[in-house]
């Protein structure tokens, strides 16, 4: 069996309203330093088999079929032997 | 002949009775309702994906209702140039099916804003418009997600072959950042496929056609449908 965990990224281009908010809250907390706050996602599962390349074909099916919409979002995933 | 509306039902729609209410006691057509997890469409003419909240918005907005069984021959109807009309998460499920491009951001405000706006009827290149008289049209929004985006190309080829159908305006018609309540880009409500067969909107005509509200004028967009498919 393996691990999956799967980050997803919003695009660089696209607009993150909830990132901006959170950072206007880290500057009133006078974290002046941060900039850039973007939001994601992680997720976690497991890949019921222990055929890596299998597992493999799966993780990135379910990312680009449904985790993640490919208009505005990138996704990472890596596979932990469990 | 009567025209036949089928408003889907996924689980968390909230608008879904509102539209059934509007198309089938108000303007008198036949209706059905359908439930998300059947895939007949009982021979329907025009079918609804109405507004609410289908599956909790988890994921994504429309994300998982895109994946119903009754969408696999939503999708089958629309292929064949069935008429689809997609308000507000019936939107944002047609963006995540891919029936019409683009997505759907958090409102730049990231308020959940309900009001009425004015739109700017934009073409009447297709059923939805083709029989609208009026230039702008006022009806209620509620959403929190409907800052449409699309990339540069997507949003010529819309413009090119004229497929924005509705846009944020002010009452006398000006379209200006002022008055796009939601960021969406080039103040987009409402926009149509290519085949001109598919609309997705995000206000919501179905709360401006009972005349008890003093406000109609939702109806002239089931009126237009209604009408073409008539003659």
């Amino acid at each position: 069996m393996y691990k999956a965990t799967v980050i997803i990224k919003r695009r660089p281009k696209i607009l993150d309203p909830q990132g901006k908010a959170v950072e206007q809250g880290a500057k009133l907390l006078g974290f002046n330093n941060v900039d850039h706050t973007r939001i994601g996602k992680y997720i976690e599962f497991n890949v019921n088999t222990d055929d890596h390349i299998l597992a493999e074909k799966e993780v990135k099916e379910y990312c680009e079929k449904l985790l993640a919409n490919p208009i505005m979002e990138d996704f990472e995933y890596s596979l932990e032997k469990v | 002949m009567n025209v036949k509306f089928g408003v889907v039902t996924f689980p968390g729609s909230n608008c879904d009775f509102d539209a059934y209410y509007a198309v089938k006691e108000v303007l008198g057509n036949k209706a059905e309702q359908l439930w998300h997890k059947e895939n007949d469409l009982k021979n329907s003419d025009v079918i609804i994906l109405p507004g609410g909240f289908s599956y909790g918005d988890y994921l994504r907005t429309g994300a998982i209702a895109r994946f119903s069984p009754i969408l696999e021959s939503v999708i089958e109807f629309a292929d064949k140039g069935g008429i689809v009309i997609g308000i507000c998460n019936g939107f944002q499920i047609l963006l995540e099916a891919g029936l019409l491009p683009g997505v759907m951001l958090r409102n730049e405000s990231l308020k959940f804003i309900c009001k009425d706006v004015h739109l700017s009827v934009q073409t009447r290149n297709n059923i939805f418009t083709k029989d609208i008289k009026q230039d702008i049209i006022k009806i209620p929004m509620k959403h929190g997600e409907g800052n449409y985006f699309a990339d540069e190309e997507t949003l010529k080829e819309l413009n090119k072959n004229d497929q924005i159908v509705f846009k944020y305006c002010s009452p006398d018609g000006e379209i200006d950042g002022r008055f796009n309540p939601n960021g969406s880009q080039q103040n987009i409500a409402g926009i149509i496929n290519k085949k001109k067969n598919i609309l997705g909107m995000m206000p919501h005509p179905e709360n401006a056609c009972d005349p008890i509200l003093r406000k109609t004028d939702g109806s002239f967009i089931f009126k237009s449908v209604v009408q073409s498919l008539l003659n």
